[in-house]
């Protein structure tokens, strides 16, 4: 069982393939002083979906104004952006 | 360093929540009151006010950090506390309704919907605070907008009161009769249970136990809609993989619970108690236990298989959640109330459920006969004779069973009551024309059965 604290999120992008996705959501964490630490890209049944381990250990906003400005650049940009803290994934998929 | 999850993982994780109503139900915080008792009643409703204010004053916002943490919603924070009728008892007084309005006033402090424990254990007896507390039931329900109330009237262990089921039955009438400008509402704020747990987290059901500590956070899980999705992916499974499927949906969505309640525990500086795997529905589409039965292969809920299909969905919610939790309790199962399931208000409505149907199936599902409109001239005695049914199908099965009817004033069957919001809307079902009257009249005690002497 995961005790240790982490701080690190998991933004998913899904949605059409398009140039500057990637660019896009790395400006938003950046200007959060977030650190991605691993990011992969792959196709889910048709959907193209990006998805990206970012570190807010250091992150200049709060977890939830970072959603809400991930969420915001999906909207403009075509796609539906996710972040989810790890610990959900780990307890749900981890024992 | 590469991703800790695969991309199935995660997106499985993202569906759930988006798509499939994936969420907390609720945390509810369970609270002692046995050191605000006072010879005065409203002294120690004063300090039953003061030790929920303190105690529960951060946990609405501690729910809504938690969502916005965890990106799970959070849907009720909740509080039980010790049933009333043993802090009050110490007074004088005849009847506990100041004591519900100072609960009440404490809800609305703290900002929760639902606060639970106006409540009497009487299933062998009852004391005078028993006895005043459960006269105090339709006033202190029609009066206040956030208590709930519950009387346990049987267990395995010391069989059934039938004093208290007659007695119920007629303030199980009143209340609703109280409520009559509101279809009867306050009866949807009153559960009469046999084997009543402890811990329970969800209303109207939940007290604080007098094994419980202080203070103490148990937590909620539902997710009917990921239960359904995954059914509903297997449509050509056997039972038995059918029931992997079911099991392996309840485990990711108790590790929610699991999560979340730690968390609440940790921030708010309470001990974590249990974690409650129960699917339960709400009136939103996509949130429908009716509708995973139906996903098995039931034309409609309410038809031939239905018991067998909600057994096997019980079962393997039980199975999943039980490895997923280092504490599971409360009442961990699959509720099957009428009017908060989509599902349930369609079968109804068209009559493919019955009133017999759905006490048929309480045997094998968590809890019993759950927010079920019935004609509002119903009798008190029929609602007793209901009342001891389900008692009996508890104590002889050792599990928790509960009735919570509302007889809808002037209202008669065909009709619909509506109470908005998670409560929902049912239909009027039919009862039997038959009279119980006179079997009610008996009085006395149904003896423990054989299954209590396990010693």
């Amino acid at each position: 069982m995961p005790h240790e604290r982490s701080n690190r999120v998991i933004v998913t992008v899904i949605g059409a393939d398009r140039v500057g996705i990637i660019a896009g959501v790395s400006a938003v964490l950046a200007e959060a002083n977030a650190n991605i630490v691993d990011i992969s890209q792959t196709t889910l049944r048709e959907f193209f979906t990006m998805i990206l381990l970012a570190d807010l250990g250091e992150a200049t906003v709060p977890f939830d104004e970072l959603k809400r400005r991930l969420i915001a650049k999906g909207d403009e940009m075509g796609v539906k952006i996710d972040a989810q803290h790890e610990d959900v994934f780990k307890y749900m998929h981890r024992v | 360093m590469p991703l800790p999850f695969s991309p199935q993982e995660i997106v499985e994780t993202i569906r759930m929540v988006q798509m499939e109503n994936l969420d907390i139900r609720t945390i509810t915080m369970g609270i002692s009151l046995r050191d605000c008792a006072h010879p005065d009643l409203d002294v120690a409703g004063t300090r039953a006010y003061d030790k929920i204010c303190r105690l529960a004053g951060r946990l609405v916002a501690v729910g809504d950090e938690i969502e916005r943490e965890y990106g799970i919603p959070v849907v009720n924070k909740r509080i039980s506390v010790t049933p009333v009728s043993i802090v009050a008892e110490c007074t004088s007084a005849e009847r506990y309704v100041r004591f519900a309005e100072h609960l009440d006033r404490a809800a609305a402090e703290v900002g929760v919907n639902f606060l639970g424990g106006f409540s009497a254990l009487v299933h062998k007896g009852a004391t005078p605070g028993d006895r005043a507390l459960i006269a105090s039931i339709p006033e202190a329900l029609a009066t206040t907008e956030r208590v709930c109330a519950s009387v346990n009237v049987g267990t395995t262990r010391a069989g059934i009161n039938m004093d208290a089921v007659a007695e119920m039955g007629r303030i199980v009438h009143e209340t609703a009769h109280r409520t009559a400008d509101r279809d009867g509402i306050g009866a949807a704020k009153l559960v009469v249970f046999c084997n009543a747990v402890d811990d329970n987290p969800f209303m109207a059901g939940a007290f604080h136990g007098i094994g419980e500590p202080d203070c103490v956070i148990n937590v909620g899980v539902s997710g009917p809609g990921a239960v359904m999705s995954a059914v509903r992916q297997a449509p050509d499974a056997d039972f038995g993989e059918l029931a992997s499927v079911i099991k392996r949906t309840a485990f990711k969505i108790t590790r929610m619970g699991e999560l979340v309640g730690r968390a609440a525990s940790r921030k708010l500086g309470v001990p974590f108690g249990i974690v409650d795997l129960s699917l339960a529905p709400t009136p939103a589409h996509g949130d429908s236990v009716a509708h995973i039965l139906e996903a098995m292969g039931l034309e409609r809920v309410g038809t031939h298989g239905s018991t067998a299909a909600l057994a096997l969905l019980n079962d393997a919610v039980k199975k999943g959640g039980a490895m997923a939790s280092g504490y599971v309790g409360g009442l961990s199962g699959a509720f099957i109330p009428v009017s908060e399931d989509i599902g349930m208000i369609e079968a109804a409505a068209m009559g493919a459920i019955t009133f017999d149907k759905l006490e048929a199936m309480t045997a094998v599902c968590s809890v019993g006969l759950d927010m079920i409109a019935v004609p509002g001239d119903t009798t008190p005695e029929t609602i007793a004779a209901i009342i001891a049914d389900e008692a009996a199908i508890g104590m002889i099965n050792r599990k928790t069973t509960a009735v919570r009817l509302v007889p809808a004033p002037g209202k008669s069957v065909g009709d619909f009551v509506e109470f908005g919001g998670l409560l929902g809307r049912a239909p009027v079902l039919p009862l039997s024309s038959y009279s119980s009257a006179d079997f009610v009249r008996r009085g006395g005690r149904i003896p423990a059965p054989l299954q209590a002497l396990n010693n």
